[in-house]
């Protein structure tokens, strides 16, 4: 009688077991990221360090961001023509290249690439500080890891995303232009003249609003996967670095589109 | 030696992201860096329909301003801030008419110059207007003929 009284609450049980973890992740995930960002700008503040994590997350992502930048802007404009002309209107291919990019396509693909590139790499050195114990002697010696560890990345992500996000905009305003002007033939002067038209501050803003909370998300959740490797269930040593690095994008990449539809929507 | 190369790259990547952020902050979102270059008039309507806060004003098709805000007046019209350059000086006897660029373009302020009025104060109410025209109400009247009485 027990035993089936057991198998029929077995899945509530596990319900409640995977809610009750999923509360106590999320809050010390906020614990995590709000000490870390609020020791970006504790004393003597450490200029080395988050010029070092600039030059990782900002100067090496230069190149893949101009890639998908230029690559992106040129699709949009391919497409956008193709649409446009349906209806004789392919003198607002800038306008429609310039809002897309820069309302929209420019934070979130900025985001995700910079969560490919830099943000994989972060869960991974956390992890590996984590099981080599590293962060454990940093402990030892008195050293807040997390001032040390985390905050310089928090600072360098903040720096760095708004300003790929503004390298990947012009770039893709530029894409749109060889695509759409240079090969398919729209006026050269309608395009940028519709561009500087339709474009207003709002928009420049809100795609800056939206860069900044991406920055702080992939950075905090990627550091978060990285520093915690050790608490992971489904493994230890290397797999448990493994599964942080790949939770870590995962969990990166759900984060912004969800906060991307949210701010989107207080934005229009 | 190592440390000189990455605060260079550094700096050089912060300078190209502030170049790119400052051309979209200032050329294309036009922000005033020195507070806005402009005045003021006004201008009531009895229609605004379509028309959108920061669409163009335009005297002979040359941009001129920005429509700085659309609000309803006590008696029932809207009224339109218009901010406009500084060097265009407007006679009260200008009308204000809103425009369509296009069939399905969107809705703009053309002012059309006044003859012998006297120059329009910041601040100051322009009256005669033009408001848009409805393209759905110009093709019911032509195909319909007008508001009729439903036949009993």
């Amino acid at each position: 009688m027990n035993a089936a009284l057991e198998t029929l609450t077995a899945p509530v049980a596990r319900i409640g077991g995977a809610t009750i973890r999923m509360v106590l992740n999320l809050g010390a995930f906020g614990v995590f990221a709000f000490s870390g960002l609020a020791r970006i700008f504790s004393l003597p503040l450490q200029w080395a360090k988050t010029v070092q994590q600039v030059y990782f997350i900002g100067v090496k992502s230069v190149s893949v961001i101009a890639l998908i930048g230029l690559f992106t802007g040129m699709v949009l404009g391919l497409q956008g023509y193709y649409t446009l002309v349906k209806f004789g209107a392919e003198g607002l291919l800038g306008a429609a290249v310039a809002l897309s990019v820069i309302r929209e396509l420019g934070p979130v693909l900025t985001a995700i690439m910079i969560t490919g590139r830099a943000g994989s790499s972060m869960a991974a050195e956390l992890g590996i500080m984590r099981i080599s114990e590293q962060i454990d002697a940093l402990d030892a010696m008195d050293v807040n890891p997390i001032r040390y560890l985390v905050s310089p990345r928090l600072a360098a992500a903040l720096i760095c995303f708004p300003l790929l996000t503004a390298m990947f905009d012009v770039i893709a305003l530029v894409g749109g232009y060889i695509s759409g002007v240079m090969m398919l033939g729209v006026s050269p002067g309608i395009y940028w003249s519709r561009i500087h038209d339709s474009v207003v501050m709002a928009d420049v803003s809100g795609g800056f609003t939206k860069s900044v909370v991406f920055a702080l998300l992939v950075a905090a959740i990627c550091c978060y996967q990285g520093y915690t490797t050790h608490q992971r269930p489904g493994g230890f040593g290397a797999k448990g670095v493994g599964l942080s690095t790949t939770s870590a994008v995962v969990a990166s990449c759900v984060a912004i589109l969800a906060s991307d539809y949210a701010l989107t929507s207080f934005l229009l | 030696m190592q440390n000189r190369s990455v605060e260079m790259a550094v700096g050089l990547f912060v300078l190209a992201g502030l170049l790119c952020a400052a051309y979209l902050t200032v050329r294309l979102g036009k922000m005033e860096v020195l507070g806005a270059d402009g005045y003021e008039v006004k201008a009531r309507f009895i229609d605004v329909t379509g028309l959108k806060d920061g669409a163009n004003v335009e005297l002979a098709g040359v941009r001129v301003g920005r429509v700085s805000g659309i609000t309803l007046a006590p008696d029932k019209k809207a009224i339109v801030s218009l901010n406009l350059a500084k060097n265009v000086v407007l006679t009260d006897d200008a009308i204000v008419s809103i425009k369509t660029s296009g069939l399905i373009g969107d809705k703009f302020v053309k002012i059309t110059p006044g003859g012998a009025g006297d120059p329009v104060k910041p601040g100051g109410l322009l009256t005669e207007t033009e408001s848009s025209i409805d393209l759905q109400d110009l093709i019911g009247k032509y195909v319909f003929g007008g508001v009729q009485e439903e036949k009993k």
